[in-house]
């Protein structure tokens, strides 16, 4: 049977398409869900082994990105996700939702503590929205279930309020001491973490471009992969095509498919 | 007692939105800031215990990184600060999501007098700053003083300052129905016209006079209890409105007597019927996937077997005159509910923009009431870029045009591609029906008053005294919430008809769609409002956004209405289509407006509008001194109509649906714009939709009949030079013209309307030959600004968009050079075009005559450029092609450059190799704008191949890439005319408007 996966729609969130797309060609089912129709029957987030934050601008990006919606998910659907993190099932926010995601709390979950918030997504460094396809790393020994055995990858962005960010240099510490970095903006000339824009697009803490909790089975990112699930979606794939070196289908595609693999054992 | 709570970013955490103002106060206005924090301030009129205060603060706060105090949060060190807030009646985006917040926080709805309302501080450290630098920065770059409040304080002024926790309110005034007196003289109906800004002229006032005459008309109206002889006020609103230039298109519509340059005479009936939609029904007889053309708000062309396309674009220029970032963000919304509201309701799959402005480096005296045009550019941008990129749709194409007769009126152009499944519950999608019972229902935002008398307000030249409430604010989350509702609303067969509410509001709205049943009934006394103290009129004709118009049937309007209640979109049924012939309002039980629905549609008496063609023939420049064309190629290609628009376009998302193949920037660097932008239609199909446009309003200088030629031809080409069939190709017309009628104040009228007419002349005689269907336009006919005495008019401006189709988008091909040893060849006749090109421009700019840039306008070659056309799709169906570019601005020249920063790779290019028309210069060569020219490469052993698919077609083999990191071209015999590196081209290219 193949596993399903909850995606939340709703009051300006707009990644349901694609989103919808990359786990159905990783073999997942999918439902959507407006956020007040999970509201009202919350026991239908049990029916899923998977959830997911989408991206888009939820309320409007007002208040700083994901800050209304999550406090909309907190206050409403707190008890119902605790139950569902620790039936151990995973959960994916991208964009917008990596930012709901941070400030509902579940990331990064450092010594199990969920719904509080700990860091912050802020406005980027540069000032503003910004569009482009950067490099990213995964490291290798973060939990994160999302991204195993993966290698540098070019991702889009599309954000204005990315830099990962903490006045906390313990916290920060202990991220890293529990691999809670999954991803990093890297330097292609260096293959190396970076702070220089535009390699590092917002300039985020640690080059950090995504955060799992340390089970490795919550896990949120800046980039989009479900933005990169055709091989045309990558920015040089003329030239690819010419030296037949692209990929039989678009890199993001593989974040959804190590999840796949993981909740089919 | 309304409360204020204020956040800040804590010490130590860097403060972005503050780090901007300063950057951009340096930038733009030398002012010497050292540095800026923020504040956000939110103003709460909601009923709150102390406890829930606390809560509602904690809320509202980001635990991390900000903190937050009811009243005053402790004041930081400071010089200067500013509060920027809102006027009343102002859409307060982020207010309206905290109030959301709020009922969360609270767990209950809030009332309609709960109210929340936002500010933002700006504290501002800096050496000898004064009062008065300070008001000035405010209102240029943080503040509209048409739509925001500015508070300055000094340090010593703020302590002093008592808490101010006010919200804006509108007064609360008492509704009336007004009715006009018609029986006065002529002077006294202009007189009404004026003061209401009803932008009636005499004739109509007088048709609208003798309506109320009409004996049948009288007994109507006394049957209904309303004043016999006279207009109420909303009735005579909805006339004007309906009538307006913006809303009836009354100059297309006109009767013209045109003269050409011979002293050949022809009376035109209707440039539109005559020109426009005469091509396309000739088009018509010739294919067969037009679906719906001209008749609904977006035009419908059928893409597949199960897919059609929709397209339109719009301007929004008056109101992006007056509120840049609201009168932008409103286009781009209100674009959007264009195709929304086509057939049964498109999805959206992706926008367009582009904007004609002023330098943003002009120096000149700019008309008092104007803002700079860096200023207007910075609002436009960003509203556009927050109207789509909240909205989850892509841009596909942007572009900007730079000229100093765009300070008067600046165009914003945004369009909107959608998708529409050919059936809707086994029911053609296009198809639209309204009959006598259905339900009047409006859903999304509520009533204001922004944006009354935006149709008449831009049916008119800027005036100092034009209206404030023609602004409006877009807001796209609302929009969104009703968006996806209306999809899902529409995939249950919940409505029968659906259009949106733009220019007119409902007044525009419900009367379209009234037309369909015959007549309609409504009652405005339960319609949903922002604020109390509207007058009926006032509601109406409200351009409040993000609102569209329904027809429902009566037995599905509960279950419409439930699922509206669930998805947070508000509701309301107004009243019902009738087949009565009338439209009738209603208000608290009386009847306040009554007209027949022909007279309100088809009333306006027709205008007669003389045209003279005088072919101007201004001089060319001085001819440059030989031996520069390396050194005017590296300035063209800085020019601002050239240069890289990168820095801006970034920040418009291009890639959300996850669709997008040929991105707007592409090449190795991912920073030279394509020509036309490819998108996937479909994620399991791998046909692709194809969108570019063509304008140039330079040539209008010359002629507006190769003007209108080339900027067609532009637009198919670029969709021909990317791989996209020329048998599927749609297009739209947007005209932005000055008033073209001779009036007193117009007495170039008859010469504007003569360039009106041979611009609609070219687009019928191009579009029927290449067989390109016009589906959809638009037009805005009085760009024109007598703002501080001086009157400056916009050069008659022709946009047009295309969309078109690919079978297999792993065909498609970009302009980058792909690989050293690859043959360049250039397909296409260059003629001695230089007429109004950029290089002409440049050299008369730099010889102190602007205007001296006549010589021959590029004009098109229809059959030759068909021919080349068709050789073009076979060297892409057969694979031949590398690389693939169509030169416009600058051409060749600034062509090859293109092609070789794409690639990144040098390139070698003989001149005298180019086919082109005997004896010409080198420079011409290089930079003539000749139209239908491609510069394509392919891999040596393809050559034969290659030459052979343009048989009959001028191509000649001109040089290869090279692996130097150089653009060499010579010419001929070894003579060099451009030796330039990339990099320096590359810094050329980009360092304009980087940053701005």
């Amino acid at each position: 049977m193949k596993p399903n996966i909850l995606i939340i729609t709703g009051y300006g969130l707009n990644c349901e398409a694609e989103s919808r797309q990359a786990w159905n060609m990783a073999g997942a089912e999918t439902s959507l869900v407006h956020l007040n129709d999970l509201i009202e029957q919350p026991a239908r987030l049990h029916d899923a082994q998977g959830l997911m934050f989408i991206g888009g601008f939820s309320y409007g990006d007002h208040m700083t990105s994901g800050h209304v919606f999550a406090q909309r998910v907190k206050h409403r659907l707190q008890e119902e996700l605790a139950r569902f993190i620790a039936e151990e099932k995973i959960i994916l926010g991208v964009c917008n939702g990596f930012q709901t995601m941070t400030k509902i709390g579940l990331l990064p979950g450092v010594d199990g503590k969920y719904f509080e918030q700990s860091v912050a997504l802020m406005h980027n460094d540069c000032g503003t929205f910004q569009d482009f396809w950067i490099h990213v790393c995964f490291e290798e020994e973060s939990p994160c279930v999302f991204t195993r055995d993966l290698g540098p990858m070019m991702l889009p962005i599309r954000h204005g309020e990315g830099k990962l960010f903490t006045l906390d240099q313990g916290l920060l510490d202990e991220m890293e001491a529990k691999h809670c970095v999954a991803c990093r903006y890297i330097d292609p000339a260096t293959e190396q973490p970076t702070q220089e824009f535009p390699h590092n697009p917002n300039g985020s803490l640690n080059a950090i471009a995504g955060l799992c909790d340390p089970t490795g089975r919550l896990f949120g990112l800046m980039p989009h992969p479900e933005a990169f699930l055709f091989p045309e979606n990558h920015p040089h794939w003329e030239q690819q095509h010419l030296w037949n070196e692209a990929p039989a289908q678009g890199d993001g595609l593989k974040l959804f498919q190590n999840a796949v693999d993981y909740l089919n054992g | 007692m309304p409360t204020r709570i204020e956040i800040g970013l804590k010490r130590g955490v860097k403060d972005a939105r503050g780090n901007a103002v300063v950057k951009k106060a340096k930038g733009f206005l030398n002012l010497p800031l050292r540095a800026c924090r923020t504040r956000d301030v939110y103003k709460l009129d909601v009923r709150l215990s102390r406890k829930e205060l606390t809560e509602v603060r904690k809320a509202f706060t980001d635990p991390v990184v900000a903190q937050s105090a009811v009243n005053r949060l402790y004041v930081p060190v400071f010089d200067w600060l500013v509060e920027v807030g809102f006027k009343p009646g102002v859409t307060d985006n982020v207010g309206r999501t905290a109030r959301a917040l709020a009922e969360d926080v609270l767990n209950r709805k809030l009332d309609d007098g709960e109210q929340v309302a936002t500010a933002v501080q700006y504290f501002f450290k800096g050496d000898q700053l004064t009062r008065g630098q300070m008001l000035n920065m405010a209102r240029q770059l943080l503040a509209n003083t048409l739509i925001q409040t500015i508070g300055i304080f000094s340090p010593e002024e703020w302590a002093a300052h008592s808490v101010d926790a006010e919200l804006p309110k509108m007064p609360d005034v008492p509704v009336e129905v007004k009715t006009y007196d018609l029986s006065g003289p002529d002077q006294e109906l202009l007189r009404i016209s004026r003061e209401g800004i009803l932008s009636l002229s005499l004739a109509e006032m007088q048709a609208i006079r003798d309506y109320y005459l009409r004996p049948d008309i009288q007994a109507a109206r006394a049957r209904h209890g309303l004043p016999v002889d006279r207009p109420t006020d909303l009735e005579l609103e909805a006339l004007a409105q309906t009538w307006s230039e913006h809303c009836s298109h009354k100059i297309f519509a006109a009767e013209v007597d045109y003269e050409d340059e011979h002293g050949r005479r022809e009376t035109i009936q209707s440039l539109f019927k005559t020109y426009i939609r005469g091509a396309t029904e000739k088009v018509a007889e010739q294919i067969d996937w037009l679906v719906s053309v001209f008749v609904d708000n977006a035009g419908v062309i059928r893409f597949n077997d199960h897919l059609n396309v929709t397209f339109k674009c719009e301007t929004h220029n008056s109101p992006s005159a007056l509120d840049p970032y609201g009168g932008a963000i409103t286009g781009i919304v209100g674009c959007n509910r264009d195709p929304m509201g086509t057939g049964m309701g498109s999805e959206l799959l992706c926008n367009t923009w582009g904007y004609c402005l002023g330098s943003p480096f002009y120096e000149g005296e700019v008309p008092e009431g104007l803002f700079h045009p860096r200023i207007i550019r910075d609002g436009v941008h960003h509203g556009v870029i927050d109207g789509g990129n909240q909205s989850g749709i892509p841009y596909a194409r942007g572009f900007e045009c730079f000229d100093d007769r765009y300070i008067g009126k600046p165009l914003v152009y945004c369009g909107t591609v959608g998708l529409l499944p050919a059936q809707i519950n086994g029911n053609p999608s296009e198809e639209k029906q309204v009959l006598p019972g259905d339900l009047i229902v409006m859903a999304g935002g509520r009533i204001g008053k922004d944006g009354i008398h935006g149709a008449t307000f831009s049916s008119e030249e800027l005036r100092q005294e034009s209206p404030a409430q023609a602004v409006q604010i877009g807001d796209p989350i609302t929009q969104r919430k009703l968006y996806e509702f209306i999809i899902e609303a529409r995939d249950q067969g919940l409505f029968r008809a659906i259009t949106d509410n733009g220019a007119g509001g409902l007044s525009s709205s419900v009367g379209e769609m009234a037309e369909f049943s015959g007549g309609m009934d409504m009652d405005l006394t339960h319609a949903p409002l922002k604020y109390a103290g509207m007058q009926p009129w006032e509601m109406y004709l409200s351009e409040a956004q993000e609102r569209m118009t329904l027809a429902v049937q009566p037995e599905k309007i509960e279950a419409f209405l439930a699922l509206a209640a669930r998805r947070d979109v508000e509701a309301t049924a107004l009243g019902t289509f009738t087949d009565s012939g009338e439209m009738i309002i209603r208000y608290q039980d009386q009847v306040i407006a009554r007209l027949d629905m022909e007279f309100l549609h088809d009333g306006c008496p027709r205008m007669r509008i003389p045209a003279l063609w005088r072919k101007p023939s201004p001089p060319t420049p001085k001819p440059s001194r030989k031996g520069l064309c390396n050194r005017h190629l590296i300035e063209l290609m800085a020019r601002l109509n050239v240069c890289s628009k990168e820095y801006k376009a970034r920040m418009y998302d291009h890639e959300v649906k996850g669709r997008t193949v040929m991105k707007p920037f592409t090449g190795v660097q991912c920073d030279i714009p394509g020509d036309a932008t490819v998108l996937l239609a479909e994620y399991d199909t791998k046909e692709g939709i194809v969108v570019a446009d063509g304008i140039n309003p330079f040539y209008s200088d010359l002629d507006a009949y190769a003007m209108a030629q080339s900027c067609v031809d532009a637009a198919v080409r670029r969709i021909i030079s990317v791989g996209g069939r020329l048998d599927r190709i749609a297009a739209l017309d947007n005209f932005c013209w000055p008033d073209p009628v001779l009036s007193e104040k117009t007495p170039d009228g008859p010469y504007k309307m003569a360039q009106l007419v041979r611009a609609n002349k070219g687009l019928y005689d191009i579009t029927t030959a290449y067989l390109t269907p016009l589906i959809s336009g638009k037009d805005s006919m009085k760009n024109d600004s007598v703002r501080g005495g001086r009157k400056i008019s916009i050069p008659p401006t022709l946009l047009i968009s295309t969309v078109g189709k690919m079978d297999d988008i792993r065909r498609a091909v970009s302009l980058s050079f792909k690989e050293p040893g690859d043959l360049i060849y250039v397909v296409g006749l260059t003629k001695n075009e230089l007429g109004a090109s950029e290089y002409f421009r440049m050299l008369a700019e730099e010889q102190g005559t602007p205007e001296h840039c006549g010589g021959f306008v590029p004009e098109v070659n229809i059959p030759e450029a068909l021919a080349t056309y068709r050789a073009m799709q076979c060297a892409v169906e057969q694979g031949l092609l590398r690389s693939s570019h169509t030169p416009t601005l600058g051409g060749l020249g600034a062509g090859f450059a293109l092609c070789a920063l794409g690639g990144d790779l040098g390139t070698e290019i003989d001149l005298s190799a180019v086919p082109c028309e005997p004896d010409m210069e080198p420079e011409a060569i290089l930079f003539s704008e000749s139209n239908s020219r491609f510069i394509v490469t392919c891999r040596p052993e393809k050559a034969a191949a290659l030459e052979a698919v343009f048989e009959g077609v001028p191509l000649a083999r001109v040089g290869q890439v090279a692996d130097s990191g150089e653009l060499y071209v010579t010419g001929g015999m070894g003579k060099n005319v451009v030796h330039a590196r990339l990099n320096t081209l590359r810094a050329s290219f980009k360092k304009t408007l980087d940053g701005i």
